[in-house]
């Protein structure tokens, strides 16, 4: 029979103020096993732990409960003190009576119920416990970066500097991402590329970055500290180690039909191509779709004009298996699809285009060199309409709900840029709030709207109509209260982002949970955001939510320093809340092998003595280094041989008991 | 369904004939298949050991019994077994095998022919008493009985299990799973508290079921607590069924066996076709023992599984 403390947290007000402690005291005094009930204001203080530490001497107690905030805040605390007073630290249960009970209730009745409900869970678990011990795995000292932006470029570059191997896998032929297609960028208008390049250079030239690019990553097994990965080197059909960047294939390639992916289809590209002159590496690729040679086995001028004999038609996708101990999620964002809004014209009119668009339309290596031109006619454009929070904030169901937050800073450098550069162009911008939380933004806005007299409109476009080779523009003035016709010559939508589609087969593939919008979410929104609640996997960049490049850089940096944090460990704990199987009970029927996401469980042949007997049998065997306690394989075991160690199926049926009684 | 290294009856010998010769040239060392019961309708599953024990060998209408599940044992032992498999029974075969459960290199499987099987108590329901004989004429049966002959439709006496042979097309078995499902929950609740409340705990539907090969079952292991848990109150047996039907969610083959052995007439198969139903709806069109190596969709993931919500698509809890 176990000795039983209870301890049972005020947590201030915040629980005491809606359950009745003292009531939960009594209570837990006639549970079965409890010999010790007390209570305390903060139970997490120096002072609370050294009642618990006391008590547990005092009462000779074999396990306490907690009854205070989640686990996932102090477990670690009450473990520690614990540990401290002689207990084994798996001898603690937490009953959460803080964000399961106080928080969520208001009656002050049901919730003392509901607290005195989960405090006898606990106890009823906790009588079932026994002590664990956990065990110790290596960590490999090499880091993947996955996403090769500027998010995962700060993150590698900052691991590399605190002297770990990183490798960055970017499924793009270049790293630099969603940055390298900007013009300027705000608040301060320094040319994007002037500043992302010299990461690039230097995230290519140290000794510890090796780039995958043109890569994908195919599977992930193993856990924290010893993931094993494989990444899918695809087919470049030009040899990376010979090839010298000359450029001379795509400039004689025949074919040119395929759109420019770089300056988002606003011009066309050879089948061998390199996305942008400062691309990482400097290596062309073949898109084997376009490709004359690969479609009807004619051509191969590349391979002729190439002087250095690179071009490789045979080349095949290479796989190459790699271990890492720690995993950075940098996989970015993309602009929605504006299939949802055809009010805007987007699909009647070249003339209504992305802010990502305009971007690569201002910019001087792009598509018209940087000057500003309606792409229909390469006119001169007079009016301009920029609206914003298309698809953004949106209630209706055709976009995100969310603010994508980049969108009324970039809208407000755009306006002021034309505005700069060609005064005579008016610019009209709709907007439902400018949002400009950030060092130096609203004065930004505000130059914009006051200085360079952009026309700022509070209210929303319902319609652009091309008309005439004009688009007029019909919305409202919320201020003015009238409904506006603009007659525009080009219309800028300020498209809502979205995580790249990539989030959601990773975050399977590293278990790592992503939200309803598919971005990766944090272990803990404020206190643990650039971790992913899997251990081992990092958030960094848009790919945990919108965000700028500043805090993309911070949160890049901020990953990197847990990542760095981890791969100095030469050893970690293990959980040692693993499952494992019953032999005598295991049919040997491979359920569990199927449902173990980590491969942690392997089949035997053994032989086992019954009755005079000796018969060969199958039966499930768990590698405790490898399984992370998910508790899959309990579940799908027909007879009930998988166990989960700390959370046996006689422990959780204790605690459903207890709820039910 | 997957032939391969199967036995097929090609020159359409009778059955009793095919078993004959695959003892007398030693295909097998054992033959399993159906013996001859004290009356011509309660056949009982055999082994059959020599020529001459295959005297009591029979193949007739009264051979519903699944032999899959005796494999479990057979296959352990010495020597090759041959089995006799109806269309129906080569599923639980399949599934069987899949799960390690039988060996299969210690198994001849013998593809067999079956017509559907007969029911003798529909027989009697229908007032026909005294029977001594049965014989097949077209879709009529001619039964011989001691108050002289009478006649009745081959499809009225089938086995429940056969009149949704997965051999035979037409017919929705998910027919009376739907009635229920449009029940409200109380209506649902009664007709389940009735239904199981004839439940004498005789187990045989466990026994039976080819998905029941535990090496220990969780009812008959103190250990787990489950048994207990199916003994709480007056409606214990539904709670036994419940957790039955999930242990088997996912592997059951729909063989019927459950419903065709119980003695108060249960419909126990319509648990698990409701769980079979929604797992097709769930995540796609899935026959357990379909063949011998796939992943079922409870041990399988795939990124466009159904999430959780499908509970509220679904209406929540009527």
């Amino acid at each position: 029979m176990q000795r039983i403390g209870v301890f049972v947290c005020w947590c201030g007000t915040n629980i005491a103020a809606t359950v009745d402690i003292d009531t939960v005291v009594e209570a837990m005094k006639y549970e079965p096993g409890v010999v010790h009930a007390s209570d305390y204001q903060y139970m997490c203080s120096e002072a609370g732990q050294s009642k618990i530490k006391q008590a547990i001497k005092e009462h000779n107690l074999t396990g306490i409960v907690v009854c205070a905030c989640s686990p996932r805040m102090h477990e670690t605390t009450f473990r520690k003190a614990a540990k401290a007073a002689g207990l084994n630290q798996y001898m603690v249960e937490i009953a959460n009576i803080r964000e399961h009970c106080a928080w969520i209730h208001k009656d002050r009745k049901e919730a003392t119920e509901k607290a005195v409900v989960l405090a006898r869970t606990a106890v009823a678990k906790l009588n079932l416990n026994t002590p664990l011990t956990p065990g110790e795995s290596s960590v490999v000292k090499r880091a993947l970066v996955i996403g090769g932006g500027i998010a995962g470029i700060q993150s590698a570059l900052d691991i590399a500097e605190a002297g770990y191997e990183v490798d960055i896998v970017e499924k793009q032929p270049t790293i630099g991402g969603k940055m390298a297609q900007l013009d300027k960028t705000f608040p301060t208008l320094d040319c994007a590329a002037c500043i992302l390049t010299p990461k690039m250079v230097d995230a290519a030239s140290h000794e510890n970055i090796n780039l995958y690019t043109y890569s994908e990553v195919d599977s992930v097994g193993g856990f924290v500290g010893n993931f094993n990965v494989k990444i899918r080197k695809k087919a470049r059909s030009v040899k990376a180690d010979i090839c010298s960047g000359c450029g001379i294939c795509t400039e004689k390639c025949p074919s040119r039909k395929a759109e420019n992916e770089f300056n988002l289809g606003l011009n066309k590209r050879g089948a061998i191509y390199i996305p942008f002159a400062q691309a990482i590496p400097n290596v062309p690729v073949i898109d084997r779709d376009q490709c004359i040679k690969f479609k009807t086995g004619k051509c191969g001028l590349c391979a002729k004009v190439c002087p250095a004999d690179a071009i490789d038609f045979s080349q095949q996708d290479e796989i190459v298996e790699k271990q890492y101990g720690a995993v950075v999620l940098a996989t970015g964002f993309n602009p929605i699809k504006l299939d949802n809004f055809d009010e805007f014209g987007y699909s009647q009119s070249k003339d209504v285009i992305t802010s990502l668009e305009l971007e690569r339309i201002m910019n001087a290596a792009g598509p018209t060199g940087g000057k500003l031109l309606r792409p229909s006619d390469n006119g001169h454009p007079h009016t301009m309409v920029f609206v914003q929070c298309v698809g953004s904030r949106d209630t209706t169901g055709c976009g995100k709900t969310y603010c994508s937050k980049i969108c009324c800073m970039y809208t407000a450098k755009h306006a002021m840029l034309i505005r700069e550069k060609y005064p005579d162009v008016d610019v009209h911008v709709f907007y439902i709030d400018v949002r400009t939380p950030g060092k130096n933004f609203d004065e930004f806005y505000r130059r914009a709207a006051e200085d360079y007299g952009v026309n700022y409109i509070k209210g929303m476009v319902g319609k652009v109509a091309p008309t005439n080779g004009k688009l007029l523009v019909q919305g409202s003035d919320l201020i003015a209260d009238r409904q506006l016709v603009i007659e525009a010559d080009m219309v800028v939508l300020a498209t809502a982002i979205e995580p790249d589609q990539t989030a959601k087969s990773l975050a399977t593939m590293l278990t790592a949970s992503i939200d309803t919008n598919n971005f990766f979410t944090e272990a803990h929104p404020k206190l643990r955001p650039v971790e992913s609640p899997t251990a081992g996997v990092f958030l960094s960049g848009v790919c945990q939510g919108p965000k700028d490049i500043p805090e993309t850089v911070a949160q890049a940096s901020a990953a990197a320093v847990k990542v760095i944090g981890l791969l100095s460990k030469d050893k970690l704990m293990c959980n040692p809340c693993v499952a494992n199987s019953n032999e005598l009970l295991c049919n040997g029927c491979s359920n569990c092998q199927h449902v173990c996401p980590y491969g942690a469980i392997d089949y035997v042949e053994k032989e086992f003595r019954a009755g005079g007997k000796t018969s060969l049998r199958r039966v499930a065997q768990v590698n405790e280094a490898i399984c992370q306690g998910c508790g899959a394989c309990t579940v799908v075991c027909p007879s009930g041989a998988m166990d989960l160690k700390g959370f046996t199926n006689q422990q959780i049926m204790a605690e459903v008991d207890a709820i039910c009684r | 369904m997957q032939n391969a290294d199967r036995e097929i009856n090609k020159e359409k010998i009778s059955v009793a004939e095919m078993a004959k010769q695959i003892l007398e040239q030693g295909r097998a060392d054992r033959l399993m298949g159906w013996k001859r019961g004290e009356f011509f309708y309660d056949n009982s599953p055999a082994v059959f050991e020599n020529l001459s024990e295959l005297d009591d060998f029979v193949y007739d209408l009264f051979c519903g019994s699944n032999l899959s599940k005796f494999l479990v044992k057979e296959s352990r032992k010495d020597g090759k077994i041959a089995v006799l498999l109806k269309p129906c029974d080569r599923y639980s075969f399949n599934q069987l095998v899949k799960e390690h459960r039988i060996i299969k290199d210690n198994v001849l499987p013998v593809e067999i022919d079956c017509d559907g099987m007969l029911d003798i108590d529909k027989i009697r329901a229908l007032g026909i008493k005294g029977i001594k004989k049965i014989t097949v004429d077209g879709d009529q049966l001619q039964i011989d009985t001691v108050y002289g002959p009478k006649t009745c439709a081959r499809e009225d006496v089938l086995l429940m299990k056969c009149l949704t042979c997965k051999d035979r097309v037409g017919g929705d078995r998910f027919e009376l799973v739907k009635e229920i499902e449009a029940m409200s929950s109380v209506e649902r609740y009664e007709f389940w508290r009735s239904e199981l409340s004839k439940c004498i705990r005789c187990n045989a539907c466990r026994n039976v079921c080819p998905a029941c090969t535990c090496e220990k079952c969780v009812f008959d292991n103190d250990k787990s607590g489950i048994a207990n848990k199916a003994n709480t109150d007056s409606f214990e047996e539904s709670l036994y069924h419940m957790i039955r039907a999930f242990h088997v969610a996912g592997r059951c083959t729909d063989c019927g066996e459950c419903t065709r052995v119980c003695p108060q007439n249960i419909p126990l198969h319509l648990i698990n076709r409701k769980i079979i139903k929604d797992l097709n709806e769930f995540y796609g069109e899935y026959q357990a023992g379909e063949d011998d190596f796939s992943k079922g969709p409870l041990t399988r993931f795939d990124l466009d599984d159904v999430e959780p919500d499908i509970v509220m698509e679904r209406g929540g809890n009527k």
